[in-house]
């Protein structure tokens, strides 16, 4: 009976009076527990190790073989031939050329909406608007290289001219007209006379406006003037690749922008500070790490994507003359490992089987280390911005 | 223990997924060129109609078609090229004998925009020039003054091996500017859409969105194709491991009936 009356108050009261058996059990337990999660954490971080060994192994035959030059400083790539050449150099400028692309056009837009969305619409709108310009993302990319291809191509070949005017009108007016202000403010913030700078500036507004619709004007007919000859070029993947990078860009700069806070805007108010003023010289600096995070995820996206590149980049292998001619086809390192792989087989391929590991490679490494890059920015960032 | 013996029963169980392809009655695996695909889809749905054997048809192009054929995971490689000695000693060593059948002739059709271009006829000689990048302008060949969007296959494709073969030479690179597409369609639709492109595809892929140019002043159809005065012809083929039998050999024999005859015709191609 008295051993009844024990066991039932240890049962009741077991997490206090311990017997040295059950906590060596517990402390397994607990054991067993992390070092499964821990598995688990690392598994993935050994599943990356994996991807760049077995990439590394069979990408160092082929430098083996043709040694590094020829990769990286020829342009000739000819890998059906008997022998073939490697030199991959227009390709890797193929597909730099065309992240580049795709960047300068997805960021500024991509971080506008960001902005737009955090702190100029009101909340309701946001609910509705930004699952819909992340719906974007849901979208596949062959669905986005199909429309590309398809429609996008023949309709700059048709109207290519009159959509980069427009394009550059609508895009550019804006920021310009921004630009016009801030300048004309800045000429004469150091007037003290209220009127006379009010005058001042009125007149700078109109000259620098003039001027500016000139530039536009100008720079609007060269561009209309343009005939663009194959629609299947570095412009439509760029702007293409660019719609793909947006939802990434706007969704997770818009959550950076979000965990500012309230407390950072409403102090930047308390100071006297305009809606503009706050959202450049305090939200956007606290957010920019997240930001900056963002542009590298969008950035990824662009030199990653295959799909796109492979149907509607016009895959020609060589670089554009003059080197900055959007209007011309070029080739990426995604798309010709995705159009070399079915012939270029263990089997029978050599070079040309390995030559495609070191673009997988080479592709690896450079995302690898604009990772490490905005890794090291974002820390150094949040640094600055907590005052150490 | 246990761990142990699942996970050896679940490698026998995959070892018979990818070991056990198509042999077995009852079904045939088709991979390769897409010149061949149009011929191997209406010959596989007929003979599914009229025999109740499953026939699946991939077209990943002559190259992948001649690895499946040698990786054992097809019963039939289409190609739209004879294979390379290469391949075939592959085959060898791992011990597949590709058995060819040639199933139809086919034109390559020099393809322009239509109407968009007012080039009729060109040369062999002229045609080499624009592949290799010696004519960049139509105007150069008797076109409008516009700059020559040269298009070629994939390097995986045997109507690009075909047509390096006929009519660059050996020692004739195509030019680097040369946009690549992967297949017969696309490169019809390249060309459809874009009035200064040049391409080359299967006789049978040309519609009226295209315009087959006249080849050394030989218009591409069936008679100069089947008589061999068109000069870029080709045979097409389907490779098997070893002489066909079975179903196999009944589906390749189709080639041979009416019917099968009347396929191959209606798809553009020409009957040996």
């Amino acid at each position: 009976m008295r051993a009844e009356e024990v066991s039932k108050a240890g049962g009741r009261s077991g997490a206090f009076i311990i017997s040295a058996r059950k906590r060596k059990l517990q402390r397994a337990v607990q054991k067993a527990g992390e070092s499964a999660l821990l598995l688990i954490a690392s598994f993935v971080a050994i599943v990356v190790l994996f991807i760049f060994y077995f990439v590394a192994v069979d990408a160092v035959p082929y430098f083996q073989l043709r040694g590094f030059s020829e990769f990286f400083t020829s342009s000739s790539w000819y890998p059906a031939d008997e022998p073939g050449e490697f030199g991959a150099l227009a390709i890797i400028y193929g597909s730099l050329m065309v992240t580049l692309g795709s960047t300068l056009l997805s960021v500024p837009m991509g971080i506008a909406a960001a902005v737009c969305l955090s702190d100029i619409l009101p909340f309701s709108v946001r609910q509705y608007a930004k699952p819909v310009i992340e719906m974007l993302a849901a979208i596949p990319s062959v669905a986005f290289g199909f429309f590309a291809l398809v429609i996008f191509a023949p309709l700059l070949q048709t109207q290519g001219g009159p959509i980069l005017m427009w394009a550059w009108w609508v895009l550019a007016a804006p920021f310009l007209l921004l630009a016009i202000i801030v300048v004309s403010d800045l000429l004469t913030a150091k007037i003290e006379d209220q009127n006379k700078r009010q005058q001042l500036s009125m007149v700078l507004l109109a000259v620098f406006g003039i001027g500016a619709l000139a530039f536009l004007y100008w720079v609007g007919s060269v561009l209309r003037g343009l005939e663009i000859i194959t629609g299947t070029n570095a412009l439509n993947v760029s702007i293409i690749l660019s719609f793909m990078a947006l939802p990434t860009i706007v969704s997770v700069s818009e959550d950076a922008l979000q965990a500012v806070g309230r407390e950072l805007r409403e102090g930047s108010y308390a100071l006297g500070a305009t809606r503009a003023e706050t959202l450049v010289k305090t939200i956007l600096p606290a957010a920019s790490s997240g930001i900056l995070a963002a542009v590298i995820l969008g950035v990824m996206r662009a030199l990653g994507e295959t799909m796109v590149v492979w149907m509607a980049s016009g895959n020609s292998s060589h670089i554009p003359e003059p080197w900055f001619n959007y209007l011309e086809a070029v080739r990426t390192l995604t798309a010709t490992i995705a159009g070399d792989m079915g012939e270029a087989d263990q089997v029978t391929g050599s070079a040309r089987y390995h030559v495609l590991f070191a673009m997988g490679l080479l592709l690896l490494v450079i995302s690898f280390f604009s990772n490490l890059i905005s890794e090291r920015i974002v820390v150094r960032q949040r640094k600055i911005l907590s005052g150490q | 223990m246990n761990f142990f013996r699942k996970i050896l029963f679940s490698a026998a169980v995959l070892g018979l997924m990818s070991g056990g392809t198509a042999e077995a009655a009852g079904k045939i695996v088709m991979d390769g060129s897409t010149t061949v695909g149009p011929i191997a889809k209406s010959f596989a749905a007929y003979f599914t109609k009229t025999t109740g054997v499953q026939v699946t048809v991939s077209e990943s192009g002559s190259g992948n078609g001649a690895k499946s054929l040698i990786n054992k995971t097809c019963d039939i490689a289409n190609m739209s090229r004879e294979m390379k000695d290469k391949e075939i000693a592959a085959a060898r060593a791992k011990g597949v004998n590709p058995v060819e059948h040639i199933v139809a002739l086919d034109g390559m059709a020099v393809v322009v925009h239509h109407p968009g271009n007012r080039v009729n006829a060109l040369s062999r000689a002229q045609i080499r020039g624009i592949y290799q990048g010696k004519y960049t302008n139509w105007s150069e060949v008797g076109g409008p003054n516009a700059k020559i969007v040269v298009i070629q296959r994939e390097s995986n494709s045997g109507t690009q091996d075909s047509f390096k073969e006929l009519v660059m030479g050996k020692e004739t690179p195509i030019t680097k500017n040369a946009e690549t597409q992967a297949s017969n369609g696309a490169v019809k639709n390249r060309v459809g859409s874009t009035p200064a492109a040049v391409g080359f595809i299967g006789l049978g892929f040309v519609d009226n969105a295209v315009k087959a140019l006249k080849v050394d002043g030989v218009e591409p159809d069936e008679m100069t194709v089947k008589n061999g005065s068109y000069p870029i012809t080709r045979p097409l083929f389907m490779y098997t491991n070893g002489p066909a039998t079975g179903v196999v050999k009944q589906f390749i024999d189709l080639k041979n009936t009416p019917e099968g005859k009347r396929m191959i015709s209606e798809l553009g191609f020409v009957n040996r």
